[in-house]
């Protein structure tokens, strides 16, 4: 009979239909078996778009660079980006979405530790795996996450250091002065502790905050004005992106120079730079774990593969572009878990986890290695001073006791938490000391 | 006891007196020589004391080697059985060979290029580059001291000064008896008064204590109170700096008083520039702005952008993009709130919150047409030569030039402001639409081209707050947001619709958050500052100036 029944015209539909949406509508899960999902979670947009879509690009430049030489374990890298549009909030939510939803082996993100601090819950329920790239003020020691920026001691305490040495200059007196929220404040209390422990009598130091966006630097310009008369003065600045160019400005117009009263800058790089006039800073220093200058040949492979990749993405800024610090450590952080994938032959959290610790990459700073039980990176230390193009011009290398000079990460730090340390191999996390 | 101190200085004057002048040891004496061949050796002792035997010398092609040494430029090769130290240029590859261009260390003579692999680094540890600096630092000051630009010449006055150095006397002295600026010859002074208060001995010390003392040498504070406690010294020098202590706190109180003063007259200004326009479109057509900030922030892109075609197209008179830039702020927000007025807000006269929302929308427009447009990222505003560094007025007070020059600008705006309401016609035309609009309407008045000109004019005046602000702060998509409350603050604090409530207010909380800020810091200031508005707000909903009468809304 010629006749088309009607539950046969359903079902066949029905099943047109599915063969259609399985063939356009979930190409993934009939590729699954040759790629593995990795989530990246850093805003691009609101307040902090500024710093964290770079993570996302270089993050993204590392996937074409690692998928074009095979994948991983014979499988493509499918980055999976969203966006938690600098609201902490957000950031846990995605963080929930990306590790349940897409089930994405790894996640790469966050940059402030507001952001940070509000999905370590999700990914420690869930057993996720987090590389966090951004120098930070420690105090912590989570069994999920890898920390591969600058510990307190690889970054504020060796920038203090350079200027109390003979080289920076014997400086005596410490200006702390920062934006009011948690990393400048942790910061400070840790440097403070620091320079106490070093015999700087309190006299000497002087703390103080702003607002976030803060623009009117007069008063604090002339307290610095009137603390550093008598020399030996120096300020170690946490103040936060916007407010820089402020204070840099205020500091040259009312006479201050950086020879006399120099700046050692926590949060400033290369790419904040970019949108600023620099004229005003130049001279003055900042402490970091990479310059885009840093001298060899990886950097230089590095540099040039960044511009060219965001000229070809059609990134804003094109091949202008520049490489930083945190840029660096969420690049290098890529590729450290791809070998620690290829390792423990799995994707699984916690074999990949073990396959970590002690991994070496030869990275853009020099070869670095992730600590043998402490979730954080052996880093070289760099003090650098701004140029008028915006780059640093490296003026010393701490001498670490690290492998290649790079100088091990304390999570807690020894000034102000002497008592506690951090180990996910011989304890669970963080542990006290014995006496 | 001068006569002391003169012997002891020309003993140490080898040790800072230009090469020029004295005779120089011949540049190959067996010292250096010897120095030369330890250099080139593993000894780190013997290297450290080869630096500073070729230092010593104050050759300055000597010095120009110290700093190819600490450059890590200089080689060691063989020649004639002897080792020979060479200073190594640009390096290049010729076939399969990496070749370097050479010169000879004493005189830099070239050498010629030689194979690369012929020639032993001399390495340069940190120790090493330690015993350099001071050569190399002695030689950079006594270039700053000769430098063509003031602010160079005083830094490094400065620098010696907290130095303290007893064998950088001569060539203070030498510098003073040339230095003819007023500011760099006062750092000279004080550096060579906290010299001898330093290093001298009773008359000498007495001296320089009431010297700094006359000069209001702020840097000198902690070494008198140490002199006016030091129980070795005597009596006259002890009174001496006693004296000159209390003389630095009375003019510490006074620069004190002067920058405080200052910076809350700079801060007023900005306000009011900044609130100006709000008041004028808020305080007379009733529209709440919402828009007020992004205006600013298109004035603010404006100067960006005729900086850059200044750059582009005259880069040789770039100084003066800004004077162009100001009338062309201006006239772009101008444009841009004459284009909302006419095409939606005049609509929507009379219904504040219509028109609260319909501006808040076009704010979020243009922050992201420039988002769009500008990108994400802030642009970089370059002040200009003329608005950068400061002027010295007295001691210890350095008034920023930026600042000064907003000063002006926002006295300027309010004087051609008030002209404009209450001198000329159009302001006639402006106040008669305000009170009574039918009326003026009946009387021939064109109402609407009133209401569009005076939207205008304070977008304009946002314009320009916006261009003088590049000079302060950032430039970004978000620029506006962080200066509208403040703006709102003062028109309301000032009570709308009155223009000198607003220039009171203005002053007020400049004056007030500057005159607190400095005890309570910066957070606690906003703080402070807002209870105060709200308490004040209770006491006086209307703000300073009432309207009353027959024009005051319900």
């Amino acid at each position: 009979m010629a006749e088309i029944s009607r539950r046969g015209f359903l079902k066949g539909s029905l099943a047109a239909g599915t063969a259609l949406g399985a063939g356009l509508g979930f190409p993934n899960i009939l590729r699954a078996q040759d790629t593995v999902k990795i989530g990246v979670l850093h805003s691009l947009s609101g307040t902090m778009a500024i710093s964290e879509v770079s993570l996302r690009d270089v993050v993204l430049m590392a996937v074409e660079e690692i998928n074009a030489k095979g994948g991983v374990m014979g499988k493509k890298i499918a980055p999976v980006v969203v966006d938690p549009a600098s609201n902490w909030d957000l950031f846990a939510e995605k963080a929930k979405q990306l590790l349940l939803q897409e089930k994405v082996a790894v996640v790469f993100g966050c940059w402030t530790s507001v952001s940070r601090k509000s999905v370590l819950p999700v990914f420690e329920n869930n057993n996720g795996l987090l590389f966090y790239p951004v120098q930070y003020e420690g105090e912590e020691c989570s069994k999920n996450v890898f920390y591969t920026g600058a510990t307190p001691n690889q970054q504020l305490i060796p920038g203090a250091e350079y200027l109390m040495s003979k080289e920076g200059g014997s400086y005596k007196k410490f200006y702390l002065l920062g934006t009011d929220y948690v990393f400048p404040r942790t910061a400070n209390k840790i440097l403070r502790a620091f320079l106490v422990a070093k015999g700087v009598p309190a006299a000497n130091i002087e703390e103080e905050y702003t607002p976030f966006n803060h623009q009117d630097y007069q008063t604090i310009v002339g307290k610095i004005k009137r603390f550093s008369s008598g020399g030996g003065a120096c300020v170690l600045s946490t103040i936060n992106g916007d407010s820089n160019v402020p204070f840099y400005k205020e500091f040259g117009n009312q006479g201050l120079r950086s020879e006399n009263a120099p700046i050692m800058a926590y949060s400033v790089a290369e790419d904040e730079l970019r949108g600023m006039d620099t004229s005003a800073l130049v001279g003055h220093l900042a402490a970091w774990n990479y310059f885009q200058s840093v001298e060899n040949a990886n950097n230089k492979k590095f540099v040039q593969a960044f511009k060219a990749y965001a000229k070809k993405a059609n990134l804003p800024g094109g091949d202008k572009r520049v490489t930083d610090d945190p840029m660096e450590a969420a690049y290098f952080g890529v590729y450290i878990w791809k070998q620690a994938v290829e390792k423990a032959k799995s994707f699984d959290v916690d074999p990949v986890r073990k396959a970590v610790y002690g991994q070496t990459f030869a990275a853009p700073s020099g070869t670095i290695k992730m600590h043998e039980y402490n979730h954080h990176t052996y880093r070289p230390v760099l003090i650098g001073e701004i140029m008028k193009d915006g780059q640093f011009k490296i003026i010393s290398r701490v001498k670490g006791t690290g492998p290649n000079g790079t100088v091990e990460p304390e999570p807690w730090s020894k000034y102000t938490s002497p008592d506690k340390g951090c180990d996910w191999v011989k304890h669970q996390g963080t542990y006290q000391k014995k006496a | 006891m001068r006569y002391r101190l003169v012997a002891l200085l020309s003993l140490l004057a080898w040790l800072a007196a230009p090469a020029a002048g004295h005779a120089a040891p011949p540049p190959q004496s067996p010292e250096i020589v010897r120095a030369l061949a330890d250099l080139a050796g593993d000894d780190a002792d013997k290297r450290e004391a080869a630096v500073t035997v070729i230092g010593q010398t104050r050759d300055p092609k000597w010095i120009r080697f110290l700093g190819a040494l600490r450059d890590g430029s200089v080689y060691a090769r063989s020649k004639a059985g002897a080792t020979e130290l060479v200073i190594g240029g640009t390096k290049a590859t010729r076939g399969d060979q990496d070749v370097i261009d050479i010169a000879s260390a004493y005189e830099q003579e070239p050498l010629g290029a030689v194979a690369l692999t012929d020639l032993k680094e001399v390495p340069t540890d940190r120790r090493l580059r330690l015993a350099i600096k001071p050569f190399l630092d002695a030689d950079e000051t006594r270039a700053q001291l000769a430098d063509s630009d003031p602010a160079v010449r005083q830094g490094a006055a400065v620098k010696l000064g907290n130095q303290a150095d007893l064998a950088a006397v001569p060539t203070i002295e030498e510098a003073l008896k040339k230095e003819t600026d007023r500011w760099v010859r006062h750092a000279l002074t004080e550096a060579l008064g906290l010299i001898r208060l330093a290093h001298g001995k009773g008359d000498e010390r007495t001296d320089a204590a009431r010297t700094l003392g006359e000069i209001h040498s702020a840097a000198a504070r902690d070494a008198l109170g140490r002199l006016a406690g030091d129980p070795t010294a005597s009596p006259a020098e002890r009174e001496a700096a006693t004296h000159a202590i209390r003389r630095l706190q009375r003019w510490s109180l006074l620069t004190t008083t002067v920058e405080t003063l200052f910076q809350g007259a700079s801060l007023a200004s900005i306000l009011l520039l900044m609130a100006l326009g709000l008041a004028i479109v808020f305080g007379l057509m009733g529209v709440i702005n919402m828009a007020h900030g992004e205006l600013m922030a298109l004035g603010a892109y404006a100067t960006f952008v005729v900086q850059n075609w200044f750059r582009a197209a005259l880069p040789d008179r770039l100084d003066l993009y800004f004077v162009a830039a100001l009338p062309i702020s201006f006239l772009v927000a101008a444009a841009v709130g004459l284009v909302m007025e006419r095409g939606v807000i005049r609509f929507l006269y009379g219904r504040p919150l219509e028109t609260l929302l319909l501006t808040w929308g076009a704010s979020l427009i243009i922050q992201q047409g420039l988002r769009l447009w500008f990108g994400a990222a802030n642009v970089d505003v370059a002040s200009p030569s003329w608005l950068s560094g400061g002027y010295p007025v007295m001691v210890g007070v350095t008034l920023p030039y930026n600042r000064v020059f907003i000063i002006c600008l926002a006295t300027v705006s309010v004087a051609a402001t008030y002209w404009l309401l209450f001198q000329s016609s159009a302001g006639l035309r402006i106040r008669a639409v305000t009170q009574n609009r039918a009326m003026s309407s009946c009387l021939g008045v064109r109402a609407g081209v009133v209401d569009a000109t005076t939207f205008a004019f304070g977008a304009g005046l946002a314009g320009l707050a916006g261009c003088a602000l590049t000079q302060i702060g950032n430039v970004g998509p978000s620029l506006g947001q962080n200066y509208i409350v403040d703006s709102f603050m003062v028109v309301v604090t000032g009570g709308v619709g009155k223009l000198a409530g607003t220039i009171l207010a203005a002053a007020g909380l400049g004056g007030l958050t500057k005159g607190i800020e400095p005890t309570l810091g910066a957070v606690f200031g906003k703080v402070a500052i807002l209870v105060g508005v709200i308490l004040f707000l209770q006491r006086r909903p209307a703000g300073l100036f009432a309207t009353r009468g027959r024009n005051a809304e319900a």
